[in-house]
């Protein structure tokens, strides 16, 4: 007998959503077969089986959330002549690859590997004053220090702080498990309190990656201190260029979007100014070696960021085929985290919507995120007179603790030119 | 004379003169009322003066192994009488020192007995004066300080007589020097007195109800304290029930009981050491409706009790009956009443036991952790190892160690050996600084010292320790 265990779908994840089975109890299952569904916050996973033999029992229904990594969901009659490993490793190979490295506190007899648990600054560079204790126990519970109120000598956050916190029920830090207690981060009243009665409307429970959204964008629109820089592009050129590249392109099949082009002249813009392809971290500022661009794609029920990896080393035909394939799976649900977690700048458009100009919140850690309008004919002043231009709003959401007014500006002042007449890029 | 203060500080032990003081550094106006000594039993009767005792005895049992050190000397002896006017002296030397601290703090003393009554912020306090007299004050806070004294088991005829049946007093200030003792009670208090005596060549047999001695240690280190003081000549008899204690011209007989057999022990004075009783008796605790607790004043975490502005601290306010955790309660109570808001007291208490060789404890024992069915993670270390301990002779010991396993706290350390009464404030430090393994395994202990079992103790919990 063997039992299939909830896998882990990257080395963060702690729980998730057994969303679907693909078997009943009794049928039998060979090596490669999908299982069942999998679902965290941004993705679905297909679970395949890793051992033959018949489901004798589904020990965890399907739409049942949080279910913890490594916990039995079903049971598997292994071969008696051939006995099953007993423990079985379900995932795919990303998710087999790293089953949960984190080693619990007391598992290892020696901790010295470990990093120490220094006094952690807090996310503003402040030390938080906390015992040793209670830095533990909060980090276990998942509770975020800096909402905690310290009663100890000067403050000193304690184990009783942290103890009554947990019962009381303080928001959870943003690194804590996924679908925990999120999308509340703070307490609100409930809709009923709020003048709008049960009944008058249609509950749709949250999903993960509804939770996740709540969850990461308040966190970031509360706690990074952002600002918007708004910039017109006159994209004439841009548009006839494209014409070219597409009819050049046709016989491979292959179409450049207006989306393409934006995303290679930000990748070309990162790499002329790097310090706006930045992440604040409490130890420092992060200077990415690559331009890892993440687009934006709305999906059915939310949205998500697959990203485009070093995009400043990629070509248009690249970018162009690599971002419809990355779009199609992510509207399917079927991205790998590793391809929508990690981008270093992101690019959200809502032009095809119409939208003149809007300011996207930051997707930590990225530096900053790109909000792109739609292009249209606008007048324009040329020398002394009016003319007409399809013109284009950009805004950049910077993350100020690592781009600056001027850094957000000269990274404008680059794409701006790249993005007028593509050509330049080519420099 | 003003008769009305901030605060009345009721008993001048450790808890009451340190809780006054504390009082007095706050602006508050404060009077102090003692029926007996300033400094109370501990450093009249008590801790302070049974150390200078136990001193000499430890003195005197080293001059036995003089020969160890390469070292001789002729006609070694004591002079018994002159042993206890030292310890004595040196109660008497404290015993005005708290006199020159309570002028120092401006703090009033009212020398006499308190009674309470009703009265508005808090009880009123009637004062029996020792010179004549009585005297009412009133005060925003009364804080009752008032102690304990040696429990009496009438019933049995376990009752300090002055003559051949002692309490601690007795045996403090003993007319003559016993040749035999059956002391009652292995706890710290039967054990000092019995390590004490023994140390001058008495014949002395401890008994304990319970199946082992010093019953709130650990125990391992129970059982190690007992192979040690019979290495040392005492003699143990424990699972034994004290039925009668009687005497006569020449001596006492303790008649025991264990597993049904009926025995009967002689010897020329018997030490009752048997626990104690708050001296909650004869206040007007009664009228007041104050709660109590089998004979213990009941009080909430800032040491109040049911009874306006009344506060009760220390061993009248239940246990564990030591003098450090009185004085903290009184800072505590003095601090609250200030007008402080701190939080609950809770801090580790340490126990010490001043034998030959010494106990020291503080958080819990490995059988409470299993019966609080608690993950832990034991710690041990051996002084025979320890590279000062062999430098200095004193290989016998150990250093106990208990985490949580969950979270890595220090939730007990246990340690028998030489002068652990004074390293054991280390671990006191580490639990009420709530340090968990990692801090304690990080933490440089100087060398070579003793205190590097303690470390090692700690690393042990973890598999890693080093000088094993």
């Amino acid at each position: 007998m063997t039992d299939i265990l909830m896998p882990a779908l990257s080395p963060t994840m702690e729980e998730g959503v057994l969303a679907k089975w693909h078997v009943k109890v009794g049928d039998t299952v060979s090596a490669g077969d999908v299982i069942a569904e999998i679902e965290t916050d941004k993705a679905t996973m297909e679970v395949e089986a890793v051992d033959e033999g018949e489901v004798l029992e589904i020990l965890v229904e399907a739409g049942t959330e949080g279910v913890k990594v490594n916990t039995p969901i079903a049971r598997l009659a292994g071969d008696d002549a051939a006995p099953a490993p007993k423990k079985a490793e379900p995932a795919k190979d990303e998710a087999k690859a790293e089953p949960k490295p984190e080693p619990k506190p007391e598992a290892g007899a020696d901790k010295a590997a470990t990093p120490k648990a220094t006094p952690a600054p807090a996310k503003d560079g402040e030390r938080i004053f906390a015992s040793p204790l209670a830095r533990r126990l909060a980090k276990d519970a998942g509770l975020d220090l800096k909402s905690l109120k310290g009663t100890g000598p000067h403050g000193r956050i304690v184990k009783a702080d942290v103890e009554s916190a947990g019962k009381g029920g303080t928001a959870k830090s943003a690194s804590a498990s996924a679908t925990a207690t999120v999308g509340e981060p703070r307490k609100v009243q409930s809709l009923a309190q709020m003048g709008i009665p049960d009944g008058s409307y249609d509950l749709i429970p949250l999903d993960g990656m509804r939770k996740a959204i709540a969850r990461r964008l308040t966190d970031s629109f509360r706690d990074v201190p952002h600002f918007p820089l708004t910039i017109d592009c006159e994209i004439d050129g841009l548009l006839a260029a494209r014409a070219q590249v597409n009819a050049l392109l046709e016989p491979q099949g292959i179409k450049v979007s207006v989306n393409d082009f934006i995303m290679k002249a930000v990748a070309m813009a990162l790499k002329a100014v790097p310090e706006a392809n930045a992440s604040y971290s409490p130890e420092g500022i992060a200077m990415h070696h690559h331009a890892d661009v993440a687009m934006a794609v709305a999906i059915d029920g939310g949205l998500i960021t697959p990203i485009i990896r070093k995009a400043e080393t990629k070509s248009l035909a690249e970018i162009a085929t690599e971002s419809k394939d990355l779009a199609k799976r992510a509207r399917d649900r079927k991205l790998k985290p590793e391809e929508f977690q990690g981008g270093t700048f992101s690019v959200s458009n809502l032009g095809m919507f119409g939208i003149k100009s809007f300011a996207s919140i930051l997707n930590e850690p990225q530096g900053a995120i790109m909000s792109v309008g739609a292009g249209e004919k606008r007048p324009v002043v040329r020398g002394d007179s009016l003319a007409v231009a399809t013109v284009m709003t950009v805004t950049l959401t910077c993350d100020h603790r690592v781009v600056d007014g001027a850094i957000g500006a000269r990274f404008l002042q680059a794409f701006k030119p790249m993005i007028e007449n593509p050509v330049t890029m080519l420099a | 004379m003003a008769d009305t203060f901030d605060l009345i500080v009721i008993g001048s032990g450790p808890g009451g003169y340190v809780a006054a003081i504390r009082a007095s550094q706050l602006g508050q106006k404060v009077a102090i009322v003692e029926r007996e000594n300033l400094g109370g039993i501990c450093l009249n009767w008590g801790c302070i003066p049974t150390k200078a005792l136990l001193k000499s005895g430890e003195k005197y049992e080293s001059l036995s192994h003089l020969k160890d050190y390469g070292l001789s000397a002729d006609k070694v002896g004591f002079d018994f009488d002159a042993i206890i006017q030292r310890s004595r002296n040196v109660a008497k030397q404290l015993n005005s020192g708290v006199g020159f601290l309570m002028k120092k703090n401006k703090i009033e003393v009212i020398e006499g007995t308190a009674k309470l009554e009703k009265g508005k912020t808090a009880p009123k306090v009637v004062i029996d004066l020792k010179a004549g007299g009585s005297r009412t004050v009133e005060a925003k806070a009364v804080m009752l300080a008032v102690g304990a004294r040696a429990k009496a088991i009438p019933q049995i005829g376990l009752e300090a007589d002055g003559d051949r049946i002692w309490a601690y007093r007795e045996a403090m200030a003993p007319k003559f020097m016993p040749k035999s003792i059956v002391v009652i009670g292995s706890g710290a208090i039967g054990i000092e007195f019995g390590s004490f005596y023994r140390a001058l060549g008495a014949d002395v047999t401890v008994v304990e109800a319970v199946d082992r001695i010093m019953p709130v240690e650990d125990i391992e280190v129970s059982k190690a304290a007992q192979k040690a003081f019979e290495k040392r000549g005492m003699k143990f008899r424990t699972g034994c029930k004290v039925t009668k204690v009687s005497k006569d011209k020449s001596g006492v007989k303790v008649a025991i009981e264990a597993g049904g057999k009926a025995e009967t022990l002689e010897a020329e004075v018997c030490i009752s050491a048997v626990g104690i009783t708050a001296n909650t008796d004869g206040i007007g605790l009664e009228a007041l409706g104050v709660n109590m607790d089998r004979g213990h004043i009941t009080i909430d975490g800032h040491c109040q009790t049911n009874v306006k502005g009344l506060y009760a601290i220390g061993d009248c306010a239940g246990a564990p009956w030591l003098a450090h955790k009185a004085s903290h309660e009184g800072i505590h109570a003095a601090e609250h009443i200030a007008g402080f808001k701190t939080p609950n007291v809770h801090s580790p208490i340490a126990g010490c036991t001043y034998a030959q060789p010494q106990v020291a404890s503080v958080g819990i024992t490995e059988q409470q952790a299993k019966e609080e069915k608690r993950e832990v993670k034991i710690g041990r270390f051996h002084f025979k190892v320890n590279g000062k301990a062999i430098a200095s002779g004193d290989t016998e010991g150990f250093v106990k160690t208990i985490f949580d396993a969950k979270t890595g706290a220090l939730i007990g350390a246990h340690m028998i050996g030489a002068e652990v009464t004074e390293m054991i404030q280390g671990y006191v430090t580490a639990i009420t600084l709530e340090a968990t393994e990692e801090d304690i395994h990080g933490i440089v202990y100087p060398h070579p010292t003793m205190s590097e079992a303690m470390h090692e103790a700690a690393l042990d919990a973890y598999g890693r320790v080093i000088h094993i």
